[in-house]
């Protein structure tokens, strides 16, 4: 019974709590709100685990209303999706903890919106449907827009502006593609596409392939791919560190989704649509990649450092994506997962500093004393050492899948130096920073501002997930290597959705 | 019928575009309301333009496709909420910023004071 219905519960568990936490409940209604976000973030975390061991025996189907695929809306759980479930309810418990010390009453209805966020994410990672995939992230999109705003400010309004205007244009965009995949194939559900889209002649191929690059538009605006990521910095810069960091997860779900649809649907096999915008993605991951590194050496602002450390994190996940074979598949979710969970435990540590700082907050200026120095500093420095990607931590090692993930020549020559300066140039702007913030202090009594041990804490279980990553690197990417197989192919992902013998009709 | 709805659409388009490109909130906003019409009808046409015919398979020869009738409600109903919160924020820049330009007046100004 449970394990049948297992699949739709990361969605219904969000929208559940979200729902409840917007009833009045009384005098002092952020006590009940913080208790049913927390279960919420916990349940996840369990049946993301549930959801994980049931996916090794095959991907598990979720017909919505009993209507069969293709005519109806299927989730579909299989490890690929699996394991980005698990991320992300990994990722949401400590931010959510984090943000309940007192963040969460600075706009009203912050705890709603972070269960309502959480709904879209797991819907754009469980659907099997493009239509359906385009309404989670619309979900997504207007939670989003709602928390940017969060705690009010000019700076934020400006840069959520922009942020939301782009966002509609990309919309309509993803519905053009939708559109025009549709006409052509008469069917909207990924598994069928694959199939549908695989067997298109000419002049129909040449549309479809219209459709796909259109959706590649619409992934890369949202993964902050080259000439679509502007909107990024600021957005990210401006708002709140809770925000941000849950936002971690936000320029995944572009990845995820540009993995999903261009092995599926756009993969080795689909006849005259095949590896469509590989070699784009190629390119404009490569230029993403030291652009993100310019923007890190030239900031100014250790938020801003961050920010465009996630421009650089996205490049470095499509170049290595757009090399398509197993191995680079294993390599970007390995990193995945380690910049997912540092990039949130560095927007928080910023967070933490910036407040603590006072009115220097977080620009790279010598400034006073923190109240919590010794321990923030030495959080600070076990980050920067990971994302930085020096050993020990598993940034080291999720850099050393990359550089093996490249294999010709030509790939080695462009591949090899791009990383390895952007580290070079990122690892002298975090000793930059660090060492203005944390050792250059004034002399005198330090600021007075300090942290609950909690919101320490939280950002310490992100670390601990750095920790994790590196220690059990082994079986991790054993166990990457099997979603890879998986990812590369998508023959039982369709045959779950679709049935046996589908494919013979 | 073809022809025109697609020149309909196309103009639509095009007009949208070029509100969008402009630089304040208000032209931008009409912009993209105008795509979101665009688009719902494009998304209309992909079941093919069908006169007086049931969207049912089976009782005659010819039926229209209810699939994107059912799209362009969901994505009316999703484009009428994204813009009254593009709306209302228009609105919140205008009121505290005291512009309504997208980008900011004097780009260097901000960047001296970060």
């Amino acid at each position: 019974m449970l394990s049948q219905h297992l699949v739709i519960l990361p969605l219904l568990i969000p929208m559940l709590a979200a729902l409840l936490q917007l009833l009045p409940w009384g005098d002092e209604p952020q006590r009940y709100r913080r208790a049913i976000g927390m279960t919420s973030c916990v349940a996840l975390i369990a049946v993301a685990i549930l959801l994980l061991l049931q996916s090794q025996h095959g991907p598990s189907v979720y017909a919505l209303g009993s209507w069969q695929a293709p005519y109806g809306i299927v989730i579909v759980a299989d490890k690929l999706s699996a394991l980005m479930v698990l991320l992300t309810a990994l990722l949401a418990l400590p931010v959510l903890w984090y943000a309940c010390y007192g963040e969460d009453n600075l706009g009203s209805h912050f705890q709603a919106l972070f269960q309502f966020q959480l709904l879209g994410i797991l819907g754009a990672f469980l659907t099997g449907d493009l239509f359906n995939l385009f309404v989670f992230f619309e979900i997504l999109l207007i939670s989003s827009y709602a928390l940017l705003m969060h705690g009010g400010g000019k700076q934020k309004l400006r840069a959520t502006l922009h942020y939301v205007l782009l966002n509609l244009t990309g919309s309509a965009i993803f519905l053009i593609a939708l559109g025009v995949i549709y006409g052509i194939t008469g069917t909207l559900n990924m598994a069928d596409l694959a199939h549908k889209v695989a067997s298109l002649q000419a002049d129909d191929a040449h549309i479809a392939r219209v459709g796909g690059l259109l959706l590649l538009i619409v992934f890369a605006l949202k993964a902050a791919l080259l000439p679509l990521y502007f909107w990024l910095p600021q957005a990210y810069a401006m708002t709140t560190g809770t925000v941000a960091a849950l936002f971690a997860i936000m320029t995944k779900v572009g990845i995820y989704a540009i993995i999903r649809v261009f092995t599926l649907i756009f993969g080795d096999d689909s006849g005259a649509a095949a590896l469509l915008g590989y070699e784009w993605l190629w390119w404009l991951g490569l230029g993403t990649l030291a652009i993100g590194a310019l923007g890190v050496i030239g900031s100014r602002d250790l938020r801003l450092v961050i920010a465009y450390l996630v421009v650089i994190s996205v490049g470095t996940m499509l170049t290595t994506f757009s090399m398509n074979s197993e191995r680079s598949i294993t390599a970007v979710m390995y990193y995945m997962l380690h910049s997912t969970f540092i990039t949130a435990a560095l927007f928080l540590i910023v967070d933490v500093v910036a407040k603590q700082r006072g009115k220097t907050a977080s620009r790279i200026v010598k400034g006073r004393k923190m109240a919590q120095h010794a321990i923030l500093g030495m959080m600070f420095f076990a980050a920067a050492i990971a994302i930085i990607g020096m050993p020990p931590f598993s940034g080291f090692i999720g850099k050393l899948f990359i550089l093996e993930a490249a294999r010709t020549g030509a790939q080695v020559a462009l591949l090899w130096p791009l990383v390895l300066g952007s580290t070079f140039l990122v690892m002298i702007s975090l000793s930059r920073a660090g060492s203005r913030m944390f050792w250059h202090t004034f002399d005198g009594k330090p600021g007075d501002v300090s942290h609950p041990t909690g919101q320490l804490v939280a950002i310490g279980l992100l670390l601990l997930a750095i920790i994790g990553l590196t220690i059990f690197a082994g079986s991790i990417s054993t166990f990457i290597n099997g979603i890879a197989y998986d990812v590369m192919h998508p023959a039982s992902y369709i045959e779950a959705v679709l049935g046996e013998g589908y494919s013979n009709e | 019928m073809e022809a025109l709805y697609a020149v309909t659409v196309g103009m639509l388009t095009a007009c949208s575009i070029y509100l969008i490109l402009r630089g304040r909130s208000f032209p931008i906003v009409i912009g993209i309301t105008m795509l979101s019409y665009a688009v719902n009808l494009f998304l209309f046409s992909t079941g093919r333009l069908v006169l007086n015919q049931l969207p049912i398979i089976g009782n005659q020869s010819e039926y229209t496709d209810p699939l994107p009738q059912a799209l362009v409600l969901t994505a009316i109903v999703i484009g009428f909420a994204m813009t009254a919160y593009s709306i209302i924020l228009a609105v919140r820049v205008r009121g505290e910023l005291g512009t309504d330009e997208v980008n900011e007046p004097n780009q260097n100004d901000g960047e001296a004071q970060r």
